[in-house]
């Protein structure tokens, strides 16, 4: 393994379990452990699984000016949340296309941005070339990825494994909300937020925390807990119609087309991007992103061509077995008028034309997470 | 994780499949447990049909796993005189029992000496171990 990869504070904890790791992101990570891709995943759709996504990047932004700038970078309107709740945003270039996917945690007298891993770097210098641009005064960014780990306690068992764990009754805690507590007696914030369409946490501790606070939740949860690597990581976030980064969306696509226009709050004032998205909404979009499910056997791959009615209209841009649901599912931008559930599309699989159909998204809708 | 399971009865190619002698001149295909850790919940494989006739190296099927996909090979040129149909509703035996009821294919070798390149027992451990 190249020795520039970066370890998480769990790394030996992955390789206690027999995790296999892979290089992603820069970092050294587990990929599945013994049980494999589809039990991890059906452990956290009916009981719970435990992740680790310290390899997520952390930027503080603080000061007089700090609640202004963050709205200014991002497009949803965090001056409209309270503290202690988080959002879910795309922060935009120019051209309205997602620089990056993230969640803003709003404490009463900072920021907390977590972004990808992937584009931690490219996430950093953007934020500071907007900063300046906005002007730096009274507003401070530092990059805190290297001082917090991040664990995710995801599925329907997660309340009540946490609980006997916790300082806060976690029940207290609704969808999107965070606190600032002490689990296993280790300091850290508790957040209802997760990637995966189930009910679950995601805590966020010091380094040196980690490993106890994995340990403690791994033994609380016993029969009904699994560690869960990228692999269902992926499934399980396809299948709820999650987006994600450098498949489902990326610097040339909007989050209009991608379907999340929820996140961009065009009449809140000036943010970086807005005049493009203003200008795509009135115009009307070219593409949007689509799911879609394949009838025969065949699973779709990113990279496989899309066809309808044997022409060429797109490409898949996230594509696997849905553990859960038993079948190929995938995305792709299509165009607007055939961007329709029930639409019906061929996914070339090997040369080979597979029937499938356009669906609404999420794939998956039982999930037990708390709206 | 455990040791993979190289039996010392078979052969094996680069690709990771294993060939298992039946006879003068047929053999059995499937992939090493090695293969089938790495590729992990198999979910799909699409096998050959009876009678057909494929080169050396040439592709004759494809597994599909949760997260990958990858090819199958035929080790010697042949016919196909037999494919696990039990594949069909269970592809996850290839996880479970892959040199037994995880088989994919049997083939009708046209020419054996075809087969005196693959690696034996030992080859194929450093191989995997490398």
């Amino acid at each position: 393994m190249a020795s520039d990869l970066k370890r998480t504070p769990l790394y030996e904890e992955h390789l206690k379990l027999g995790g296999k790791i892979i290089p992603f992101a820069g970092f050294e990570m587990p990929v599945q452990y013994p049980a494999g891709v589809s039990a991890e995943h059906q452990a956290v759709r009916e009981h719970a699984g435990l992740f680790d996504v310290s390899h997520m990047g952390e930027f503080l932004l603080e000061g007089e000016r700090a609640a202004e700038f963050v709205d200014y970078l991002v497009a949803n309107d965090i001056s409209r949340r309270e503290s202690w709740q988080a959002t879910y945003c795309v922060m935009c270039n120019e051209q309205g296309g997602v620089v990056d996917d993230l969640l803003v945690y709003k404490f009463p007298d900072r920021f907390r941005l977590v972004v990808n891993a992937a584009n931690m770097e490219k996430d950093f210098d953007w934020v500071s070339r907007c900063l300046e641009r906005f002007g730096p005064d009274g507003v401070e960014l530092v990059n805190e990825s290297d001082a917090i780990a991040l664990l995710a306690l995801q599925g329907p068992d997660s309340e009540a494994i946490l609980t006997p764990l916790s300082e806060l009754d976690p029940s207290t805690l609704g969808y999107y909300r965070f606190a600032e507590s002490r689990v296993a007696g280790e300091p850290c914030v508790v957040s209802r937020t997760g990637y995966t369409g189930e009910d679950g946490f995601e805590l966020y501790c010091g380094p040196d925390s980690a490993a106890k606070l994995w340990n403690a939740l791994l033994e609380a949860g016993g029969e009904r807990i699994h560690p869960v690597g990228l692999g269902a990581r992926d499934t399980l976030r396809l299948e709820a119609g999650l987006a994600l980064y450098g498949s489902d969306i990326d610097d040339e696509t909007t989050p209009l087309e991608a379907g999340l226009g929820w996140t961009v709050k065009l009449d809140k004032g000036e943010f970086v991007g807005r005049d493009a998205l203003l200008a795509q909404k009135e115009k009307g979009l070219k593409r949007k992103l689509c799911g879609f499910v394949l009838e025969s056997r065949g699973f779709p791959r990113p990279g496989y061509e899309i066809r309808c009615g044997g022409e060429a209209v797109g490409t898949v841009r996230s594509g696997t077995f849905g553990p859960t649901l038993g079948q190929g599912i995938g995305t792709g931008y299509l165009l607007p008028e055939l961007a329709k559930p029930g639409t019906e599309l061929e996914i070339v699989i090997r040369q080979v034309p597979n029937a499938g159909e356009v669906v609404k998204m999420p794939f998956y809708k039982e999930g037990s997470v708390k709206r | 994780m455990a040791e993979s399971k190289v039996p010392d009865n078979l052969l094996y190619t680069e690709e990771h499949e294993y060939v298992m002698k039946v006879g003068d001149d047929e053999i059995v295909v499937g992939i090493t447990d090695w293969a089938q850790g790495e590729l992990s919940d198999v979910v799909f494989v699409e096998l050959p049909e009876v009678g057909s006739s494929f080169a050396r190296m040439e592709a004759f099927g494809t597994i599909e796993a949760v997260k990958a996909v990858s090819e199958l090979y035929t080790p010697a040129g042949g016919d196909v005189v037999a494919v696990n149909e039990a594949l069909g509703d269970d592809p996850a035996l290839v996880n479970r029992d892959p040199y037994g009821d995880g088989w994919m294919v049997r083939l009708r070798v046209n020419d054996t000496t075809e087969l005196d390149g693959l690696l034996s027992p030992d080859n194929y451990k450093a191989l995997i171990s490398a």
